[in-house]
């Protein structure tokens, strides 16, 4: 174990996959000369070279598009998409080409392509630059969707995303990046399509992801020395495969749930989890399941704004106060 | 709103009849109001108002019975027709422009008021589709299927009234038998003989079974199927006996004195036998793989014949009151007997009873233990037999008693013993009243 950044996780993870197999390319926007807007191909151009490592024109639609036939052709590119907002431009060949052409050529090329990219607000970079839009390719067939939460899952993630011969979308987070934590020395590759109670409770389980998946953590442990309450987190990992059978097991345990989410509330990957809830622990549910996402507005420049906007620990702290509050027996 | 839900008046009870309305929907109710009279399987009690308001409705009739917690009657507290329950706190978890989007339906539904449900409606199997919603959480409805609870009977303390697990677990715990007093098991239903189209050539009428005579059939069918009963009869001389309450009866001729019957000199003479055989003064209890309920107090039933059918008064303490004492107490409760007017207190906590036949002529008899007690004395008639004394036969008055006892804690060599002690005091009477 060496305890590192998440960004460091990322950094030596895709070192590793570069020397290890050398099919694995990199493609995107800044990520040799200037080592990435947020250094995570940092030295990755000077031991590599500018065959595997490729500064791209902004055109996202372009290069991705490229990586899609350079993995089609036996390459496994991992493309950076600055930020999971410039993913938009690229959504056609993500939906229409990466998803489909397994299934839609019966089979005849796999599409073995990981497209890094990271989410999240908090940065006062403005509405259009601080979104998570993740549910875009979470809700296409054929694509899946990993978003880890802590550096040892960012490796773990990654190594599987990078051998997975399915287009991946991996989800970093702007706020995770300089988060610390101990970090595995061993290769070992995470399995896409599994969730990960990540603290076991008994009172009320909270499902989250990336970021919100560490706040989760932060305030069970909190909950548990203020008000006693025993919160169980489910780290969903991946969110497409989606791990129902965790959440629903966790839930049956007990009988109580809140979703917290970056994004926003309607038809959000919160109304997913909720709707799993119902159908798979419907007969074990003692309250109704409570979500905490963004407001549904534009996500504001001015710092007070912004902070009001976001998910807070408080937020989900009182989320979970008061679903519990409805369960217990009241004087 | 305030329910009135049917109280527990005795602890046998498990429904209760409505026997009286004394205040019809619309009238004032105040504090210590006499409201209802319930009519119990032991007595008919006056329940009274424990909160002011107006009477809004009354949902089990007069002679309609309701079990033990359901509501039977509503007052209005001034608090208009809205649910007891404060309507859920307003919604702040989620900074969104759309609060309304996660408010529950059930919560809206609550706070905007409740229909007033039909009163006809009420125990019908098959709810009228009008009638009000219970709101309880899916949790609740399926622990509620699995073990048979009727929602309409626990109260909801979530948001809006909304049943929840504790509410229902609530429930549950107070299903479970209590640690000290053993229950029967719920018997199956005796089978029925089978109803034929063919026309009754009996001439039967059926006489409904009143509240007394439902708690006779179910409490003594029960006990006769599940405890292993079997008796033991001996005859004991009583011309001394006899003899000695003519003269305490003779010389308290005059006095305020309650006169004393054979069956106060036996309560008296059982109670020293039962503390010199404490394992008779028992009770069996199913806990912990069964043990045996040893009972410090040695408190008697006394069987009692009257109207509405057999009732059985207890005497607290027996061992420790003297024979006018007891005699006073057995005539006073038999008085409040006959006009049913026996409160909880005096029909429970018995520990062993007296059933006595003897006034009918009656020789000797079985009788079917009082459950959860462990035995039954039945008491013959005193009787004139011949006798052999001293090689000679002679004329003595002879009283045959029989207990029933429960074999599954008491054997036939300590009913034996419990027999032989009452026959030695029964015999030398002066020992009864020392």
């Amino acid at each position: 174990m060496t305890v590192m950044t998440y960004r460091q996780a990322l950094n030596e993870t895709l070192r590793a996959e570069m020397l290890r197999d050398e099919d694995v390319i990199l493609l995107g926007e800044e990520i040799g000369v200037f080592e990435g807007s947020y250094k995570i191909t940092a030295g990755m151009l000077a031991e590599f070279g500018e065959k595997r490592v490729r500064d791209t024109p902004i055109a996202e639609e372009g290069f991705t598009g490229a990586a899609i036939g350079a993995a089609m052709l036996g390459l496994r590119p991992v493309v950076e998409i600055m930020t999971i907002n410039f993913s938009l431009l690229a959504l056609d060949q993500i939906v229409n080409h990466a998803a489909k052409i397994y299934g839609m050529f019966g089979g005849q090329a796999r599409v073995p392509l990981v497209i890094r990219t990271p989410g999240g607000g908090g940065q006062q970079l403005g509405a259009t630059h601080s979104q998570n839009i993740e549910l875009y390719c979470a809700f296409v067939p054929g694509m899946k969707v990993v978003a880890p939460s802590t550096p040892a899952d960012a490796k773990a993630l990654l190594l599987a995303a990078i051998r997975d011969d399915d287009p991946v979308l991996f989800l970093e987070n702007l706020a995770l990046y300089n988060s610390k934590g101990e970090v595995p020395d061993e290769d070992v590759p995470a399995e896409i399509g599994r969730a990960k109670v990540t603290r076991s409770g008994s009172d009320i389980t909270v499902v989250a992801y990336s970021r919100m998946a560490a706040v989760a953590g932060e305030v069970a442990e909190r909950l548990a020395e203020t008000d006693g309450i025993d919160v169980e987190v489910v780290d969903l990992r991946s969110l497409r495969p989606l791990d129902r059978d965790t959440v629903i097991a966790s839930v049956k345990k007990t009988h109580c749930a809140v979703v917290l989410e970056d994004d926003w509330l309607t038809y959000g990957i919160g109304a997913e989890i909720a709707a799993t809830i119902s159908d798979g622990a419907f007969d074990w549910l003692d309250a109704p399941v409570r979500r905490v996402a963004m407001a549904e507005v534009p996500l504001p420049y001015s710092k007070p704004l912004e902070t009001a906007a976001l998910p807070s620990a408080d937020d989900a702290a009182n989320a979970i106060r008061q679903t519990l509050a409805a369960v217990s027996r009241r004087a | 709103m305030i329910d009135i839900l049917m109280p527990r008046l005795s602890d046998t009870m498990e429904e209760g009849a409505v026997a009286a309305w004394h205040k019809k929907p619309g009238d004032a109710v105040a504090l210590g109001d006499l409201l209802v009279e319930i009519e119990t399987d032991k007595a008919v009690m006056e329940y009274e108002a424990y909160e002011a308001g107006t009477l809004h409705e009354i949902l089990v009739p007069e002679g309609d019975q309701a079990v033990i917690g359901e509501v039977i009657a509503r007052i209005d507290d001034g608090g208009g027709t809205s649910a007891a329950s404060a309507p859920a706190p307003a919604e702040t978890t989620v900074p969104t422009a759309e609060p309304a989007s996660v408010a529950t339906p059930a919560d809206a539904a609550a706070a905007a008021g409740s229909p007033t449900p039909a009163p006809t409606a009420r125990r019908d199997p098959h709810p009228a589709p009008d009638r009000e919603r219970v709101f309880a959480t899916p949790l609740v409805r399926r622990l509620a299927r699995e073990h048979e609870i009727d929602l309409e009977r626990v109260a909801g303390t979530g948001p809006g009234g909304r049943i929840v697990r504790a509410d229902i677990e609530d429930a549950l715990a107070h299903r479970r038998p209590d640690a000290t007093e053993p229950v029967a098991p719920q018997s199956t239903p005796l089978p029925i003989p089978k109803t034929s189209s063919a026309p009754d050539l009996r001439g039967s009428t059926a006489v409904p079974f009143d509240k007394t005579r439902q708690v006779i059939s179910r409490r003594l069918a029960e006990s006769s199927s599940t405890t292993p009963h079997f008796s033991v009869t001996v005859a004991a001389d009583v011309e001394d006996l006899l003899a000695l309450r003519r003269h305490l009866n003779d010389l308290s001729a005059d006095s305020e004195r309650p006169k004393i019957s054979v069956n106060d000199l036996v309560v008296r003479a059982c109670a020293i036998a039962l503390r010199n055989t404490p394992g008779v003064n028992a009770s069996f209890s199913p806990n912990d793989r069964g043990s045996t309920l040893i009972h410090e107090r040695v408190n008697i039933g006394i069987a009692v014949a009257s109207d509405t059918g057999l009732i059985v008064p207890v005497i607290l303490d027996v061992d420790q009151k003297t024979v006018s004492q007891i005699a006073a107490e057995a005539k006073e409760l038999a008085t409040l007997a006959q006009e049913h007017r026996l409160s909880a207190a005096q029909l429970s906590g018995g520990t062993f009873t007296i059933s006595n036949l003897g006034m009918y002529g009656v020789e000797q008899f079985t009788a079917i233990i009082n459950p959860p007690e462990g035995a039954i004395l039945a008491v013959g008639s005193a009787l004139p037999e011949a006798v052999v004394r001293d090689g000679t036969v002679e004329a003595r008055h002879r009283m045959r008693v029989t207990l029933s006892a429960d074999h599954r804690i008491i054997d036939g060599a300590l009913a034996a013993q419990f027999l032989r002690a009452l026959k030695a005091l029964l015999e030398n009477p002066m020992t009864i009243l020392v």
